[in-house]
């Protein structure tokens, strides 16, 4: 640093210290300042990180399954006098008939030997409602298969899949080592084991009763050290109950029933399954839920002891449920594939049967309303505000007003769309086309507020030389400042979309909220939108509809990225152009 | 108005005793930016295809006046002009006037170089586009080449004429600025320091070019650089607060100046 001579009036201090100690501290203090900095930074980014991982992956989990569904493949007779002989041509009655019958025989000859028609009931329930309905479809598209048998795989209902899906139970299966024989082959049976085979169980099934006896005392302790007289009655009640439960688990030797309460416990003999109501240590007694193909006994390694480690109260799969679908698994007719019906097909009171086609459709329509409307007129709006409106009072108030319009709450929105849209100008309920106004509304103050700071972020260099050239305003303005702020206007009708696409408040003011099961074709039929659609199945009883619903939030999702990704190459395609 | 012969009219031409004729009037203009008096009472006469150059401190207006000329000032909110300027006799103040028309005669190169972020060629064939100067391809195409051969760019850019105008080098953007000015076929060119980016040797060219250019154009040109005055006008404006201290011959300003403030800044007293 060269040295400039000045009068003395204009000496400044020392020079900055740099190597004493103190300076050294500072100095280290300052590194640890930024360091901590870059921690803090680094921690921000990784909660966010992790509230995301989760997020995302509680998703895929939960919705992910959804988009696989089993199936029973099997051999369905299809009757020559189906319809008759004159209709045959005639798609409508094919259509028609009743295919019910051929289901249920179908699944009759599967497992055959059922008897009683509770388990017969059972077993048809299995199937989902719309089976028979698709056996129907298949037959009218080729009505050659009229008088033969068709291999068919038929839509197994929500239940029975989500089983399959494996959220029953655990089966833990044992080799018998005796010889067992089964007094009949269907009803009410009796399995002798010629050793004690049944003996764990037997004991499993007392422990279990004592350790519920303990459960009771220890409540009627706990009531009793309250005090209060008024449960003095319940207290006898439990003791005496635990005293029996003791006993009874105490005793040894004897027959215990098992109840629902209890894990199930089922013998697979001679082909069939039987689940114990009695056990003892030699014998089991109960009823047949799979038939036996006969009587003969069966010598120790041919047959098994089988337990549903879930009690049956603690599941939804009933035991003759389960022994339905593992003998299909079995006999290899269940069969997984890619859930079609869930991209293709409309809403549906039955969650195997549920699309979200419809919703798709209606969210597509609604967008592209919503985008026909604001992008230009958004664009138009601010490019009249920024470069040709006098700038008064009047022009100050609007700007205002816009701001506070992008703050409004959304169902604000809805209802004006209700009071204007619906009864005043009498549009259908329900339609994208109302839809998408409402929604045109809600994203208009956005677009504007952005495509506004774009065109003042555009140098005045590149307006002036347009005028400099002879060019009106008008001309300097559409064909140089508005194509440079483009990229800054698409990317507010990116946020404008995306903040679309997930409202639900207002579109449920305006009657999205119906049950609309078919695909929307036009603006003004009635449809529903994605964001709705979620928010209609996640109030479903049926377990069936939860899977649906994480599987419509992966679709939201995907239909977001895609938007996005349109939108960001838009984008660069318009900056690579210059 | 009669027209006195057309002739190369350079400064060091003495003998020639015709004054040229003045393209540019200007009388009594006063500039207001809200409040503020920028141009005090300014009264001068632009001479037709020659260089007049305005010189002057910083801050003393002379970008202000420059762009009175073609009524870029409007295009500053607050910004009031008095006064009268007329070109070829015509006040382009009258309301009648269509400034955008006014501003297809009278070009203006800008300080630092603002092609449009399109191709060379678009930059130069916008001017003709707009106004309808081509009525087919090929003539657009004439005109954008003949601009580009006057600014003294086409043999550099003849081979990439649809690479965007900004990747050019400074010079070369500032000339393709010119040739952009001059593809509208202008009467006068103001030209706004239009050096001061740029580095000597991309300078010297465009000095020399504008010499050619006033075969066909008047050039008006602000600079910062007394030697560049001295090089390339013939006539020069000396510009102080806001008011117009001097004007006449650059070499009669440069060599013997009347008044004190012009004395004062041309020897480097100030400025």
């Amino acid at each position: 640093m060269t040295d400039i001579a000045a009068p003395p009036a204009l000496t400044l201090g020392q020079r900055i210290d740099f190597t004493s100690d103190a300076a050294r501290a500072r100095v280290r203090a300052r590194y640890r300042a930024e360091a901590r900095f870059r921690l803090y930074g680094l921690l921000a980014l990784v909660v966010t990180a992790i509230f995301l991982l989760v997020l995302i992956a509680d998703i895929l989990f939960r919705g992910l399954p959804a988009f696989l569904h089993h199936s029973l493949v099997l051999d369905v007779a299809v009757p020559s006098d189906l319809v008759e002989p004159q209709k045959r041509g005639d798609p409508a009655a094919i259509r028609s008939a009743d295919y019910f019958p051929l289901v249920r025989d179908a699944l009759k000859a599967a497992i055959p030997g059922i008897e009683s028609r509770s388990a017969e009931k059972t077993l048809t329930r299995l199937l989902s409602t719309g089976a028979a309905d698709h056996l129907a479809g298949l037959v009218a598209a080729d009505p050659s298969l009229i008088g033969r048998t068709v291999r068919v795989p038929l839509l197994l209902s929500a239940d029975a899949d989500l089983y399959l899906k494996g959220t029953g139970t655990r089966i833990a299966k044992r080799w018998g080592r005796g010889i067992a024989t089964p007094s009949g082959v269907s009803g009410e049976v009796t399995i002798r084991s010629s050793a004690s085979d049944f003996a764990d169980d037997l004991a499993a099934v007392k422990t279990l009763l004592a350790g519920r006896a303990r459960q009771l005392a220890a409540e009627a302790d706990r009531l009793q050290r309250t005090g209060s007289p008024a449960v003095a009655g319940r207290v006898e009640e439990l003791r005496r109950e635990a005293g029996e439960l003791h006993a009874r688990a105490g005793q040894r030797q004897t027959e215990e029933t098992l109840d629902a309460s209890m894990p199930s416990l089922l013998v697979a003999i001679d082909g069939g399954l039987v689940k114990a109501t009695k056990v003892s240590a030699t014998t089991v007694a109960g009823e047949v839920l799979l038939p036996l193909s006969s009587q003969a006994g069966a010598r120790g390694g041919e047959w098994s002891v089988n337990t549903y480690i879930t009690p049956e109260s603690a599941r939804r799969a009933t035991d003759q449920e389960i022994a339905f679908l593992e003998r299909f698994r079995e006999l290899g007719k269940v069969e997984r594939h890619l859930n079609t019906i869930f991209l293709l097909s409309g809403d549906s009171r039955e969650p195997e049967l549920a699309g979200i086609r419809g919703a798709l459709v209606g969210s597509a329509l609604t967008l592209l309303i919503t985008v026909v409307l604001c992008v230009p007129i958004g664009v138009m709006a601010a490019v009249y505000l920024e470069e040709f409106a006098p700038k008064t009072r009047w022009t100050d108030l609007i700007e205002v007003n816009i701001n506070n319009l992008a703050a409004v709450p959304s169902i604000v929105f809805g209802l004006l769309g209700l009071a204007m849209f619906l009864n005043f100008f009498g549009l259908p309920r329900s339609a994208p086309l109302v839809g998408g106004l409402v929604l045109a509304l809600l994203v208009l103050p956005t677009i504007i507020i952005a495509a506004r700071a774009a065109l003042k972020a555009v140098p005045p260099s590149i307006k002036e030389a347009a005028l400099g050239v002879g060019a009106s305003h008008q001309q300097a303005v559409f064909h140089h400042v508005l194509p440079l702020a483009m990229p800054g206007i698409m990317t507010g009708t990116i946020i404008g979309m995306a903040h679309a696409l997930g409202e639900t408040a207002p579109l449920l003011m305006i009657g999205m909220v119906a049950f609309i099961v078919d695909v929307p074709k036009g603006f003004t039929e009635a449809a529903t939108v994605l964001p709705v659609q979620i928010y209609l199945w996640s109030d479903l009883p049926e377990v069936g509809f939860q899977a649906k619903t994480a599987a419509a939030i992966i679709v939201l999702l995907l239909f977001l990225f895609a938007m996005n990704g349109a939108a960001i190459w838009l984008r660069r395609r318009f900056e690579r152009r210059w | 108005m009669d027209m006195p012969a057309q002739s190369a009219f350079t400064g060091e031409q003495a003998g020639h005793d015709r004054k040229p004729a003045a393209k540019v009037v200007a009388r009594h203009v006063d500039v207001f930016y809200g409040d503020k008096h920028a141009i005090k009472d300014v009264t001068v006469d632009i001479a037709e295809r020659s260089v007049t150059a305005f010189i002057g401190p910083s801050g003393c207006g002379k970008s202000t006046f420059l762009r009175c000329i073609n009524r870029m000032n409007d295009t500053i909110p607050g910004c009031r002009v008095s006064g009268e300027i007329l070109i070829d006799g015509n006040d382009i103040y009258d309301p009648a006037l269509d400034v955008v028309q006014l501003r297809a005669r009278v070009g203006m190169v800008f300080q630092k170089p603002n092609p449009f972020p399109k191709s060379v060629f678009e930059n130069v064939a916008y001017g003709p586009r707009i106004h309808g100067l081509a009525r087919t391809k090929a003539d657009l195409e004439e005109i954008v080449v003949t601009s580009l051969k006057r600014a003294g760019l086409f043999e550099e850019v003849k081979d990439r004429l649809g690479d965007p105008g900004t990747g050019l080098s400074g010079g070369q953007q500032q000339r393709l600025c010119i040739a952009r000015a001059i593809a509208v076929e202008p009467e006068v060119v103001l030209m706004d320091e239009p050096c001061s980016a740029l580095d000597p040797i991309a300078t010297a060219k465009i000095e020399e070019l504008m010499g050619e250019l006033t075969e066909r154009y008047t050039i008006v040109i602000v600079t910062h650089s007394m030697q560049q005055a001295a090089r390339v006008s013939q006539r020069t404006a000396f510009f102080h607060l806001g008011t117009l201290v001097e004007f006449g011959d650059t070499q009669k300003i440069f060599t013997s100046p009347t008044d004190e403030r012009t004395q004062d800044y041309i020897t480097g007293r100030f400025g």
